[in-house]
């Protein structure tokens, strides 16, 4: 039952991302990957959230927090797409873009998950109240 | 369409495939499941934009099945929970581990891609 969940969101998460990065490619043209930072941030921020509610609440399912979590959105974000475009990027001799790329998503995507883990943490002692 | 069932397909098993690292790697301080799935998913990817794979056969083992088997979220939770933790060396082995193995990950496996 649990391995339905996480293909199911696998696959979920992996389409989303898609269209995530379908949608934003014609809003640069300087080849930063939005689309890809823009899950990867989003992905960390309601992780960190849901991580830390199940530690404080520990009342879900644990087949719906696989499907969710690891599924849904372990599959939505994606490192080895971040490798390959900084990669490509240094390649290209943007060395500045590839630097701001890996800060923006190093920095951001730990500050945001930290953000959604008070978040959850927070508001997961309140609805146990 | 097609594009569309071919990425969630990819998608499913990478997903599957890097539950089933997690569940097969030891529990220890350092994430090691997370950190296998990203290295080698990098490797592998690599490799599949080292081959010049393209079109419909791309979106499912580059953008479904790579994309879902490594993770940026799961990697930046385990990171807030070592950093509660204290776990300053380990944060440090993750990070540098992650970022700086990710990369030469990523390159060997372009170039050994390129060359086949």
């Amino acid at each position: 039952m649990v391995y339905l969940g996480v293909g199911l969101g696998g696959m979920l998460g992996s389409l989303l991302r898609y269209l995530v990065s379908l949608s934003t490619s014609n809003i640069l043209n300087n080849g930063f990957p939005i689309g890809t930072l823009i899950a990867n941030y989003a992905g960390s921020l309601f992780l960190g959230w849901f991580t830390a509610r199940i530690i404080a609440r520990s009342n879900l399912n644990p087949v719906l927090s696989a499907t969710i979590g690891t599924g849904l959105t372990g599959s939505f974000t994606t490192f080895s797409t971040f490798s390959l475009e900084t990669l490509v990027m240094l390649e290209n001799g943007s060395v500045g873009l590839a630097l701001l790329y890996v800060m923006l998503s190093a920095v951001g995507g730990l500050t945001l998950a930290a953000s959604g883990y008070k978040l959850g943490a927070v508001s997961g002692r309140e609805a146990g109240k | 369409m097609i594009g569309f069932v071919l990425v969630a397909l990819g998608g499913m098993s990478g997903a599957l495939l890097r539950f089933g690292v997690q569940k097969l790697m030891p529990k220890t301080i350092l994430p090691v499941a997370t950190l296998t799935v990203n290295l080698l998913g990098s490797f592998l990817l690599g490799l599949i934009v080292g081959q010049g794979m393209q079109g419909n056969l791309y979106l499912f083992a580059a953008t479904g099945f790579m994309g879902a088997f490594t993770t940026f979220s799961t990697l930046n939770v385990d990171l807030v929970k070592l950093i509660n933790n204290k776990q300053s060396k380990a944060v440090l082995v993750y990070v540098i581990g992650t970022y700086v193995g990710g990369l030469f990950s990523a390159v060997a496996g372009l170039f050994i891609g390129r060359f086949l």
